[in-house]
C-alpha cells in the first residue's frame, strides 16, 4: 500500500454535557463506535457546552455525539449548536443527541439541526448505521 | 498530480489564526487527502519558531496529566501551546477512542491550547507518521510550544526523537528493577527522566537507579558519538553537581554536553512541573548554543526528504508490479518454483536503474 492512499476515518466526539453522572451509556457507545472502525474522542464527565464546542472544533470531528439523561437539554443543546455556528463548524458537523428526549422536545432539537435523537434501546447498529450514511466527508 | 488542489485558501486562513482552518489542515494530513503534500509545503516557509517537546512512556504513567499541567504552566506565561496525544488504534478494525483529552481539566475553555488526539493509525513506534506534519500546522499557526504525547506504548517507542527537540519520558516508580535501566531503547532516547507520582513509594529507589544509569550510559557515549547527545564528553552539568550552571557550562569550552537529567513530579497535584519546565528550557538553550538544534533540525529534514522519496518509489513501484500483472501473479510464481524473490525484484528494478544511470 501507498503511504500516500487516503486514510479517511470518521472522527466522533462522544461528549456528556451537563451535570448527569452516568457515562456508562457513553462508554458503551464509545466502545462500539470503536469497533466499527471509528476514531471516537471522549471528552469525559461534566461538559460545559463551550468545551464541547472547543473539542468539536480543535479535533475536528465529522460527527458530534450528545449524552445527556439529566433532561437539560432544551437549554444545552442549542447551545452547543450556536457555538458550532460561530466557528464555522455547524455545516459540516453531524450533531446527534442520546439518552432521555421526549417526543415534543425531539421535534424542536431537530428543528434546531440536531440530525437524529437516540432514545435508550436504540440498537447499536443503527446509530452506526446512521452515521455511516450521514457523517459528511472531510 | 497536477490537478491536486493546492488549498491556498486553507493556508491562508491558518496563517490568519482561525482555529477550524488549523483543524481542517490537521485531518487533510491526517488523511493525506488530495493535496495535502501541497498544503504542508506551503506551510514549511512559516514554521521553525516553535519548541517542540516529546512526552513519552509506559501506560499510566501519567503523561497527559503531566502535559495539561504542562500547558498550564505555558499559558501563565503568556505563551500559546500546541499539543498533539497519540492513541492506540486497533489493529482490527482501525478503530480507536482517544481519551486523553479528559485529563485537559485545567485548560478546558482557553482556545489558546490547541488540543488534538490522533489515533497511531497503524504505525509501528507509537507515533502516527501524520504527526511531524501536524506539528508543522502547529508551528506555522504560531504556537510557541508544541508538545507530543505519544502513545503509551512501551520499551521501544523511540521514533519521538524524530519529531521533538527534547525529549522527558516518563518513569513511574517501582518500574521494574535495575536491569530494566540497562535494556536498550526507551531509556536512551530520554534528554530528561521525570519520575511521576514521586510522592509513591519506591520513588526514590527510582531516581537512584535513574541516576546510576545515567552516569553509566554518559561514560560508554562520551567517546562514541552516537549523535544523539551530542559528542561531548562526560565533564557536562549533572543533576547531582550543579543543574543549573549553565553560564559556566558555555564556558566549558568545545566538551560540554547534555547528561539526562532527572526531575520528580507529582502531576496530578503540578508539584515539580515548574522544575521540569525549567529544566526542558534548559535542554532547549542546550540545544541553541551548542549548534546542536540546527544540527538535529538538518537530520530531521534529510530523513524527511528520504521518507518521502521511499513512498514515491514506492508508489512507482506498485503501479509498474500492476502493470506486469499483480504482485499475486509473482507471488504464485515463486510458489511453483518458476523464479524466486530476488529475482523478481531484480526483473522489476532493472528498468529503473538503467533509466537512473544514463
Amino acid at each position: 500500500m501507498s503511504a500516500d492512499s487516503e486514510q479517511q476515518s470518521i472522527r466522533c466526539l462522544v461528549a456528556k454535557v451537563g451535570l448527569d453522572g452516568h457515562d456508562r451509556g457513553a462508554h458503551v457507545i464509545a466502545r462500539a463506535f470503536r469497533d466499527a472502525g471509528f476514531e471516537v474522542i471522549y471528552s469525559g464527565l461534566h461538559n460545559a457546552p463551550d468545551e464541547i464546542v472547543q473539542a468539536a472544533v480543535q479535533e475536528d470531528v465529522n460527527v458530534l455525539g450528545i449524552s445527556i439523561l439529566s433532561g437539560a437539554h432544551n437549554t444545552l443543546v442549542p447551545k452547543i449548536i450556536e457555538g458550532l455556528k460561530e466557528y464555522d463548524a455547524f455545516e459540516d458537523t453531524l450533531v446527534l443527541v442520546g439518552g432521555v428526549v421526549p417526543d415534543d422536545d425531539k421535534a424542536e432539537l431537530k428543528e434546531l439541526g440536531v440530525a437524529e435523537v437516540f432514545g435508550p434501546g436504540t440498537p447499536m447498529e443503527e446509530t452506526i448505521e446512521f452515521v455511516r450514511e450521514n457523517a459528511p466527508e472531510r | 498530480m497536477s490537478a491536486e488542489p493546492d488549498h491556498a485558501e486553507l493556508v491562508e486562513e491558518l496563517l490568519a489564526g482561525k482555529h477550524r482552518a488549523l483543524a481542517r489542515t490537521i485531518t487533510k494530513i491526517e488523511n493525506r487527502a488530495p493535496g495535502y503534500r501541497n498544503l504542508v509545503s506551503r506551510l514549511h516557509q512559516h514554521t521553525g519558531d516553535a519548541e517542540v517537546i516529546g512526552i513519552t512512556g509506559s501506560p499510566g504513567a501519567g503523561k497527559s496529566t503531566l502535559v495539561d499541567k504542562m500547558a498550564n504552566y505555558y499559558r501563565e506565561r503568556g505563551e500559546t501551546v500546541g499539543v498533539i496525544a497519540v492513541d492506540p488504534s486497533s489493529p482490527f478494525t482501525g478503530g480507536a477512542v482517544l481519551g486523553d483529552r479528559i485529563r485537559m481539566a485545567s485548560n478546558v475553555g482557553d482556545m489558546d491550547v490547541f488540543f488534538r488526539s490522533m489515533s497511531a493509525r497503524g504505525t509501528l513506534g507509537g507515533l502516527s507518521t501524520a504527526t511531524t506534519d501536524a506539528v508543522k500546522a502547529l508551528d506555522a499557526f504560531g504556537k510557541d510550544k508544541i508538545i507530543i504525547e505519544t502513545v503509551g506504548a512501551g520499551q521501544n517507542e523511540i521514533d519521538i526523537v524524530k519529531s521533538a527537540d527534547t525529549v522527558a519520558v516518563l518513569v513511574p516508580p517501582g518500574s521494574g528493577d535495575d536491569v530494566q535501566m540497562l535494556k536498550a531503547g526507551i531509556l536512551e532516547i530520554a534528554d530528561v527522566f521525570v519520575v511521576n507520582k514521586a510522592d509513591l513509594d519506591g520513588a526514590d529507589r527510582t531516581v537512584q537507579e535513574l541516576r546510576e544509569m545515567v552516569h553509566m550510559q554518559q561514560d560508554n557515549t562520551a567517546s562514541l558519538a552516537t549523535g544523539h547527545h551530542g559528542a561531548g564528553a562526560t565533564s557536562g552539568h549533572g543533576a547531582d553537581t550543579d543543574a543549573e550552571s549553565d553560564d559556566d557550562g558555555e564556558s566549558d569550552e568545545e566538551t560540554q554536553s547534555w547528561e539526562p537529567q532527572i526531575v520528580e513530579t507529582v502531576a496530578k497535584d503540578g508539584e515539580g512541573v515548574e522544575e521540569l519546565v525549567g529544566t526542558l528550557a534548559d535542554h532547549a538553550d542546550y540545544l541553541d548554543a551548542s549548534g546542536l538544534l540546527e544540527e538535529k533540525a538538518r537530520m530531521r529534514y534529510a530523513e524527511e526528504i528520504r521518507n518521502l522519496l521511499r513512498d514515491d518509489v514506492g508508489t512507482l513501484l506498485e503501479d509498474e508490479i500492476e502493470r506486469r500483472g499483480g504482485i499475486e501473479a509473482f507471488a504464485q510464481q515463486v510458489l511453483e518454483r518458476e523464479t524466486d524473490p530476488y529475482s523478481v525484484a531484480d526483473d522489476i528494478i532493472d528498468p529503473l536503474e538503467d533509466c537512473l544511470e544514463e
